[in-house]
């Protein structure tokens, strides 16, 4: 808890020092909880996920990317491009797998996961998105948008919820 | 001498007449499986034709020929299994590098005629620049060119976009991405430049047509005009496979006007994957 938050005020501006007795209580770490729907359908593949930050003026940050990383020859990643806004906004630019972002994709019902502050690439204090988009091999496509700040208060931090690909997905931080 | 130009006269007719073919029949297009790719090691395949509708094999298979492709780093990459059938022509590209590939079939050619023992003759098929002086025979007077040059093209990603490939050769029409042809969204308007020559093409007429045809009753043809700088704005109301021609302006006459000369020909063809939002 101390670390993160001297450095911010080394590297901070003064406005950034202002705030610090704010930040020093500031939560760490986004808690992100993400519905995987059980879909009653002929042929079921689990769903492509990327999970993404965006702000205003800054390049999208990809944050975790689920998909069928331990294929033989990297060939899961030929289905990448069907998770499509994630794919124009972050994913052409990379190369996977990709550290710390890469994982595999995941069953039906809730599915955890937390990213620091770092993760988030929330340094700078401001208005950000988490963008959570599913496709599903022979089904469809879905994207979730939660905006939240940065500080942000400890507790629940904003919810949405998909109709098809996606249930609920909700923030909450600590 | 009266019969000499009455020669003149049908052989420059005739010739304007084929020049005409390519712009007023069937729509000429090369159609990729993808255009926007992920992965290390993967494939596009691509049909090629000419037919009406727009993207239907339902005519001629383009002939693959003149077909090339290149890697974003500029070089060759084999065009594999190569068959061209009935109506199509079917071919794959193996994509082993990150960046934009260009697949084009490109001819340069030159149309024109020649007078010899007091007759006009027209070049044969196949003569261009370099080949002119053996396709004409001995005695050959009067001779008369136009170049043709007639330009068709498709671009596919693996990755990230990448623009190393459009770097004109100032022959015929050419396009200039200001919008990458492989990042095409429905709702946002994308430009595009055209270059004649490697110049920027004023006025030249644009021909922006969604595929599907079959399905509707409506062409759905969007008339568009270069600007002065030679660039073209589209928007795209629906996602789905464009294409898109641009072309040299094409000579009108009345009957019995007198012919127009033999002209400057250029045809640019594209197919464009405007993806959903």
């Amino acid at each position: 808890m101390q670390t993160p938050s001297r450095t911010l005020l080394i590297g901070g501006s003064l406005s950034a020092a202002l705030t610090a007795p704010v930040l020093a209580a500031a939560p760490a770490t986004m808690d992100v909880t993400i519905t995987i729907p059980q879909l009653k359908v002929a042929e079921y593949h689990r769903p492509y996920v990327a999970i993404w930050v965006e702000k205003a003026g800054a390049p999208a940050k990809t944050v975790a990317v689920w998909y069928d990383y331990d294929m033989k020859k990297n060939e899961g990643t030929k289905w990448l491009r069907d998770v499509r806004q994630w794919w124009r906004a972050a994913g052409r630019t990379m190369t996977f797998p990709a550290n710390g972002v890469t994982g595999a994709t995941r069953a039906p019902g809730a599915q955890k996961i937390s990213f620091s502050r770092a993760q988030l690439g929330a340094t700078a204090p401001g208005a950000y998105v988490l963008v959570v988009e599913a496709a599903r091999e022979v089904g469809g496509r879905e994207l979730l948008r939660i905006p939240f700040t940065w500080p942000a208060k400890a507790g629940p931090g904003g919810r949405a919820a998909g109709k098809t690909e996606l249930g609920a997905v909700t923030v909450a931080f600590r | 001498m009266m019969k000499k130009q009455i020669w003149g006269f049908a052989a420059t007719v005739a010739l304007a007449a084929m020049a005409a073919v390519p712009a007023s029949a069937h729509r000429q297009w090369m159609l990729p499986s993808s255009t926007v790719l992920s992965g290390d090691d993967v494939w596009v395949t691509v049909d090629a034709a000419v037919s009406n509708d727009l993207f239907y094999f339902e005519h001629q298979p383009l002939r693959l020929d003149a077909v090339h492709a290149w890697a974003p780093d500029g070089s060759d990459v084999a065009i594999e299994n190569k068959a061209t059938g009935r109506y199509r022509s079917t071919f794959d590209v193996h994509l082993t590098q990150k960046g934009t590939y260009r697949i084009a079939s490109v001819s340069d050619s030159l149309m024109g005629s020649y007078d010899l023992n007091g007759k006009t003759e027209r070049l044969p098929r196949g003569t261009t620049t370099a080949n002119l002086a053996e396709k004409l025979p001995a005695g050959a007077t009067n001779v008369r060119t136009a170049e043709a040059n007639n330009r068709n093209e498709i671009f596919v990603t693996v990755g990230e976009p990448t623009t190393t490939l459009f770097k004109p050769t100032g022959k015929g029409i050419e396009m200039v991405p200001v919008t990458h042809p492989n990042d095409l969204f429905a709702g946002e308007a994308a430009t595009f430049q055209f270059l004649l020559d490697g110049k920027p093409a004023a006025d030249l007429a644009v021909t922006v047509i969604p595929g599907g045809i079959r399905y509707r009753d409506q062409l759905g043809q969007i008339d568009l005009k270069t600007d002065v700088e030679g660039k073209v704005a589209v928007n795209w109301s629906e996602p789905g496979m464009y294409w898109m021609n641009v072309t040299t302006p094409h000579a009108e006459r009345q009957a019995g006007d007198a012919p127009p000369p033999v002209a400057r020909r250029a045809s640019y063809v594209t197919t464009l994957e405007v993806m959903a939002p």
